[in-house]
């Protein structure tokens, strides 16, 4: 397997100006004297990234990650060091970015693929594609000024995708449009997955890295502080977020900290559905009843304290089902010892396939996760009604009544 | 690097992953060479951005590019009444001379002045696309170069009108003499929009500059009147030395035509230098060469600004 990215130490500073001098009397008046700090964006980074593997970017705000990302799509360039690429590379940084207000959606098309390096030719050849996948139909003659947010991305993300990119560079922006445009973005890259494209994929989200990527890289202050498969590298990047790394210290910090220090000792131990270890996964038919029993020791024998969150993950990584005790109102559940916290769906909605289940712990004052869980293919519902489908599950008749008579002579 | 295996099968949507891939390097600094081929290769989207400019800038109004039209007609009937009715210069056929040397002018001005805030202006794309920024200020140019092409109707209406035809000896040089003005404008253009990132002053500056560049090219008055008084000092190669001096003059001598007509005033006027065709493909070429030179020396300039253009803006 060949490398499609090549990173090698890459550094990147940055000068923070407390004032930026642009005009000519300020720079006569500071000539060679402009106050500024050199801030280190990134430090040494170095890393291949095999091709056909999908590599997610964690790490807080400021950590790097997006300024690693420019430099690999050739938006900023390195201080030190360089960047080998084998392939096209599309960057996703922001959807529809050089789109013209004035222009229709069709010149737009054109000059965004060139911007992007397309030749007409390409481009033309793309075309259909690219509206199909827009869903603009006859729209895509009107001006972009009159097109909604949601339209915006679903062409910006269309023309990225359609580019016939080897790497495919996305940060942050399946997090623009409605559901509905997540599930088919997701679809998307999954397709990009199989089909052996290499994909670099930048979130604050460890849930949509992990529903994504294979495996992670976490930087902290510019730094690669770890790599590995990806739920690894999520909770590599939420112990750096427990022990306060992060560039905005706010003064309460310290106390949450202290907090989730002692919170720390309380473990999930394990999740039962229906009484059997999802960890083995567990087969249910179509609107039956489920019962979820979740394990959680207290380790240090510290009598402690956590909110607790469900979440039912489709196929696509989305979301279906998410269920929190502190937005339900309720008391944080008190752990001593060995607690089982049990979880009851009257009858889960959900069409067959496959599911994956998350359990996350959060400590009580601060809403800080004190742990997280995630059971791929925990759940697999088979032998829903005939005919019936869909995203989620529903029991459908059908009859005729009649509304009128009329005679036939 | 790795080599591939070969015998892979597609998948489905014909996807190829085990293809024989270009590659390329981001690092510190490119060389001239690499720069220039990357700008090639984005050759679709110079063409699209000039489109882009020529149609976003009439849009929604009623008249449309007809008002790059007037913009010149408005100027040359001013310069026509100050300094042939009122100053009585005594130039025949003034309006032709004007036009000619207008329309060179416009060019280099309107891509240079353009260019100059061209990066500043486009900063969203600056900063989250990756493409030649280069592109930005020859794109300037380009569309400055297809508002030349409208306004030539200007000028054919007035050649048309006075019944003057080109001059077979000189009308050949024009397409050189595009060709110097053309590149010696990009070559302005990248530098000048690299450096006002950092000094965003010059868009302020170079409006001056090229009001006084505008002066000391022979568009409104005769060269001939220049030459007279600079040749008595040995500097007439100062005033030469710019280039847009022999451009002008390559036009004004291929359009207007004669280099010593009779004046409106019944005497002959001195005009134009009597120079033979010869003389203007040496200097032209001399242009292009210089031009040329300068556009690497740019380009390399241009790189050195780049590395930091998406945190300045």
């Amino acid at each position: 397997m060949a490398t499609a990215v090549e990173v090698v130490s890459v550094s990147k500073t940055f000068r923070l100006f407390q004032e930026k001098y642009t005009s000519l009397k300020e720079k006569a008046i500071h000539f060679g004297k402009v106050p500024h700090e050199v801030f280190p964006a990134l430090t040494d980074i170095s890393f291949e990234v095999e091709q056909g593997v999908t590599l997610g970017l964690l790490g807080h705000n400021g950590s790097g990650k997006s300024t690693l990302l420019k430099c690999i799509a050739g938006i900023l360039t390195p201080s030190q060091g360089e960047i080998r690429i084998r392939g096209r590379i599309a960057a996703m940084l922001e959807l529809g970015a050089g789109f013209h207000p004035d222009l229709s959606g069709r010149a737009n098309i054109y000059l965004n693929a060139a911007l992007m390096g397309l030749s007409r030719k390409e481009v033309d050849a793309r075309f259909d594609d690219i509206v199909e996948f827009s869903e603009l139909g006859g729209f895509i003659e009107n001006q972009v000024k009159f097109y909604s947010s949601g339209m915006y991305a679903r062409l910006g993300f269309a023309v990225a995708v359609n580019m016939d990119p080897d790497i495919l560079l996305v940060d942050e922006v399946l997090a623009v449009g409605d559901a509905n445009f997540q599930l088919k973005c997701l679809a998307k890259i999954r397709e990009f997955q199989e089909e052996g494209r290499t994909i670099i994929f930048v979130s604050h989200s460890p849930d949509l890295v992990r529903a994504v990527c294979s495996t992670a890289f976490v930087l902290d202050h510019g730094r690669l502080v770890g790599q590995g498969p990806t739920a690894e590298a999520v909770a590599l990047l939420q112990k750096f977020q427990l022990s306060g790394s992060g560039l905005n210290h706010d003064p309460s910090t310290e106390d949450h900290r202290l907090e989730a220090a002692i919170s720390r000792d309380i473990h999930l131990d394990a999740l039962f559905v229906n009484g059997v270890d999802a960890d083995r996964g567990v087969e249910l038919q179509a609107m039956s009843q489920v019962e979820l029993a979740i394990v959680i020791e207290d380790v240090a024998s510290l009598a402690g304290a956590c909110h607790l969150e469900v979440l039912v993950y489709n196929a696509a990584g989305v979301a279906l089902i998410r269920a929190h005790t502190r937005e339900m109102d309720m008391e944080p559940i008190l752990v001593r010892g060995t607690v089982e916290a049990v979880v009851q769906f009257g009858s889960l909605p959900l069409a067959v396939g496959s599911y994956s289940m998350q359990v996350n712990l959060y400590h009580p004052q601060s809403g800080m996760m004190i742990e997280s869980r995630r059971w791929d293919n925990a759940i697999m519902i088979v032998g829903g009604q005939k005919g019936v489908g869909g995203i989620i599950a529903a029991e459908a008749s059908v009859f005729v009544k009649e509304v009128s008579s009329r005679n036939f002579l | 690097m790795k080599t591939d295996r070969g015998g892979a099968s597609p998948t489905p949507s014909g996807y190829q992953r085990d293809r024989e891939l270009p590659t390329h390097l981001v690092r510190p600094s490119q060389t001239v060479p690499q720069r220039i081929a990357n700008i090639w290769r984005y050759r679709d989207l110079l063409k699209d951005l000039v489109a882009k400019e020529i149609k976003v800038k009439y849009k929604d109004s009623a008249l449309g590019f007809i008002w790059s039209l007037l913009n010149p007609a408005m100027f040359i009937l001013i310069y026509y009444i100050v300094f042939q009715k009122i100053l009585k210069n005594g130039i025949p056929l003034f309006a032709i001379y004007l036009a000619t040397g207008l329309l060179a002018w416009n060019l280099f001005q309107s891509g240079v002045l353009g260019a100059t805030g061209s990066v500043v202006n486009n900063s969203g794309l600056v900063k989250k696309v990756a493409f030649p920024r280069e592109i930005l200020a020859l794109a300037s140019v380009g569309s400055a170069f297809i508002f030349f092409l409208f306004q030539t109707v200007v000028l054919a209406i007035f050649l048309i009108v006075f019944r003057v035809v080109p001059s077979p000896r000189f009308v050949w040089l024009v397409p050189l003499a595009l060709i110097a003005l053309l590149l010696f404008a990009s070559a302005l253009a990248v530098l000048l929009s690299g450096i006002n990132v950092y000094l965003r002053d010059m868009q302020h500056l170079m409006e001056i500059l090229l009001q006084a560049w505008f002066w000391a090219t022979p568009v409104v008055y005769p060269f001939m009147e220049i030459y007279k008084q600079l040749n008595q000092h040995g500097l007439t190669w100062l005033y030469l030395a710019n280039p847009t001096t022999p451009v002008a003059l390559t036009f004004q001598r291929a359009f207007y035509v004669k280099a010593n007509p009779l004046g409106t005033n019944g005497t002959i006027v001195h005009i134009l230098p009597s120079y033979g065709p010869m003389w203007y493909l040496a200097v032209l070429g001399a242009i292009i060469v210089f031009s040329f030179i300068f556009f690497l020396v740019s380009v390399y300039i241009f790189g050195r600004l780049e590395g930091n253009f998406a945190e300045e803006l």
